[in-house]
C-alpha cells in the first residue's frame, strides 16, 4: 500500500461543509453555541463541538501535561516494604525490568504506548500550538498534523494509572506497599488527557493561515 | 432519515486526517490538497484486512488465556497465573471490585471486541439495513474501549519490576502476556482497519 505522495490534488469543495466520518453523510456547516454538540442525524456520531478551550488554553493544559508528566516519571511509582527493606519502581524501572525479563515484546508496547508517543504527543501539540497563538502555520504543520493523527490512539498514559492501581493492591497480598508521588503525578496527567479529549486538534488547519512560518 | 445526502453520491470526499472537503475526482491516486495524505472514498479493502486481523489476533488470544501471564515466586512456593487465576486471586484476597475492573478489560472487552467486528463485518457485507444506528453506536464503542484492554499487561510490568531486587519472593511475566498485549494491538488495528461508512452502503461498494 505504497501510493505515490506527489498523487491528483482535487480541487477542495466550498469550505462550508462537514463529512460525518463515521457515515459518510454531507451537512452545512454552522457555528456552535456554548456547550453545543454537532451530532450526526444519520448515525448520531459527534460532527463538531464548541470550542470551549481557546489556543492559548490548550497550550496551558499541554504545558501542565508535560510538567505531570515528568513527575509521573522522575518519582517513583510504588514502594514496597519488606522487612524493613524498601523498593520503589519507577516506570523506566519496569521498563528495563520487563526487557531483562525476556519479555521484550511487552517492554517495547509499553515503552511506546506509556512513554515515547506520550512525550511526542505533548511535543508536537507544544510545538503547532505555540505558533497557533499568532494564527499561523509552525514549521513542518503538516508532517506534525498527521503524525498526531496517527499516533493518537497509542498513548495509553490513562490506562497505566489504572494499571498501577490494580498492581499495587495485587502487591498488597504479600508486602507493604505504598502509593508514592508518580502515581499521583499520573493521576492528575488522567484528568489532563480526559480533559484534552473532548478536543479535536484538527481544527487547527483551520485555524490558522496557510502562509509560511 | 435516509433522504440525507451523502458524500458518495455528491461527488464529494472528505480527508480522514485533516477533515477537508474535497471534490472526487476519478482515480485512487488522490491526495489531500492540504494535508498531502492519500484519499479514499473507504479504506482499502476493509473487508478483508479487518477478518484478517480479526483471526490472527484470535490465535493470539487462545494462548494468551491459557498459558500463565506471571509466575509468583513466594517463600519457595512457585505459582503460575493465568488471565483468569490472577481475577480470581484478586476477587478472593484483593478487593472485588477491581477483580471486575480487570475482568472488564482482560476478558469481556477482548471477547465482546471479537463479537462485535465479526458481527459488523458480516453484516455490512450482506449489505443488511438492520439496526443501523445501533452497528455505528457498536463500532464507536469499540474503538473507544479497545485499549482498556492494556490494564493487565501493565500490571505484570509494574509487578515484575517492583518485586525483583534481593527479596527471597519475586514475580515474572510469562509468556502468556506477550500473547495477551499482541492481541490487544491487533484489535486495535482492526477496529481502525474496518470502515464504519460500509454500514451504511449497502452492496453497492462491496470490495
Amino acid at each position: 500500500m505504497t501510493m505515490p505522495p506527489q498523487g491528483i490534488k482535487p480541487a477542495i469543495a466550498p469550505p462550508t461543509l462537514w463529512i460525518c466520518e463515521h457515515c459518510d453523510t454531507v451537512y452545512r456547516r454552522r457555528k456552535l453555541a456554548r456547550g453545543e454538540v454537532a451530532r450526526c442525524a444519520r448515525c448520531d456520531a459527534i460532527l463538531a463541538r464548541h470550542h470551549s478551550l481557546n489556543v492559548n488554553g490548550m497550550l496551558a493544559l499541554v504545558i501542565t501535561a508535560m510538567i505531570a508528566f515528568v513527575q509521573a516519571n522522575i518519582w517513583p511509582i510504588v514502594t514496597l516494604g519488606l522487612n524493613g527493606q524498601l523498593i520503589s519502581a519507577t516506570l523506566w524501572g519496569c521498563i528495563t525490568m520487563m526487557w531483562q525479563e525476556h519479555s521484550q515484546v511487552v517492554a517495547v508496547i509499553a515503552a511506546l504506548t506509556l512513554f515515547f508517543f506520550p512525550i511526542l504527543k505533548m511535543s508536537l501539540l507544544f510545538w503547532v500550538l505555540l505558533f497557533a497563538r499568532q494564527r499561523r502555520r509552525a514549521p513542518g504543520f503538516r508532517a506534525v498534523m498527521v503524525l498526531l493523527y496517527r499516533i493518537g490512539p497509542w498513548t495509553m498514559s490513562e490506562v497505566f494509572v489504572l494499571g498501577a492501581l490494580v498492581a499495587i493492591v495485587k502487591a498488597h497480598m504479600y508486602f507493604d506497599v505504598l502509593p508514592n508521588p508518580g502515581i499521583f503525578a499520573y493521576g492528575v496527567l488522567m484528568l489532563i488527557i480526559t480533559a484534552f479529549s473532548s478536543i479535536d486538534v484538527r481544527r487547527l488547519w483551520d485555524l490558522t493561515e496557510e502562509t509560511p512560518a | 432519515m435516509t433522504d440525507l445526502p451523502r458524500a458518495s453520491d455528491l461527488g464529494l470526499i472528505g480527508c480522514h486526517v485533516c477533515r477537508l472537503v474535497c471534490r472526487d475526482v476519478k482515480g485512487d491516486n488522490a491526495v489531500c490538497p492540504r494535508c498531502g495524505s492519500v484519499l479514499h472514498k473507504r479504506k482499502s479493502s476493509s473487508y478483508t484486512r479487518t477478518w484478517a486481523l480479526l483471526i490472527a489476533a484470535f490465535m493470539f488470544y487462545v494462548p494468551a488465556n491459557v498459558l500463565p501471564i506471571m509466575r509468583t515466586v513466594s517463600l519457595g512456593d512457585v505459582d503460575d497465573n493465568t488471565i483468569l487465576s490472577g481475577i480470581i486471586e484478586l476477587w478472593v484476597k484483593g478487593s472485588p471490585d477491581l477483580a471486575i475492573i480487570v475482568f472488564t478489560a482482560s476478558i469481556m472487552v477482548p471477547v465482546l471486541k471479537f463479537f462485535a467486528l465479526s458481527l459488523l463485518l458480516i453484516s455490512s457485507q450482506r449489505g443488511s439495513k438492520w439496526a443501523q444506528r445501533q452497528r455505528s453506536k457498536l463500532y464507536r464503542l469499540v474503538e473507544f474501549i479497545g485499549y482498556w484492554s492494556m490494564l493487565d499487561v501493565f500490571v505484570v510490568a509494574l509487578l515484575t519490576a517492583l518485586v525483583q531486587f534481593g527479596f527471597f519472593s519475586q514475580v515474572e511475566p510469562l509468556p502468556g502476556v506477550v500473547f495477551f498485549g499482541l492481541t490487544v494491538v491487533i484489535t486495535m488495528i482492526a477496529s481502525m482497519t474496518f470502515d464504519p461508512r460500509l454500514i451504511w452502503d449497502g452492496r453497492d461498494f462491496d470490495d
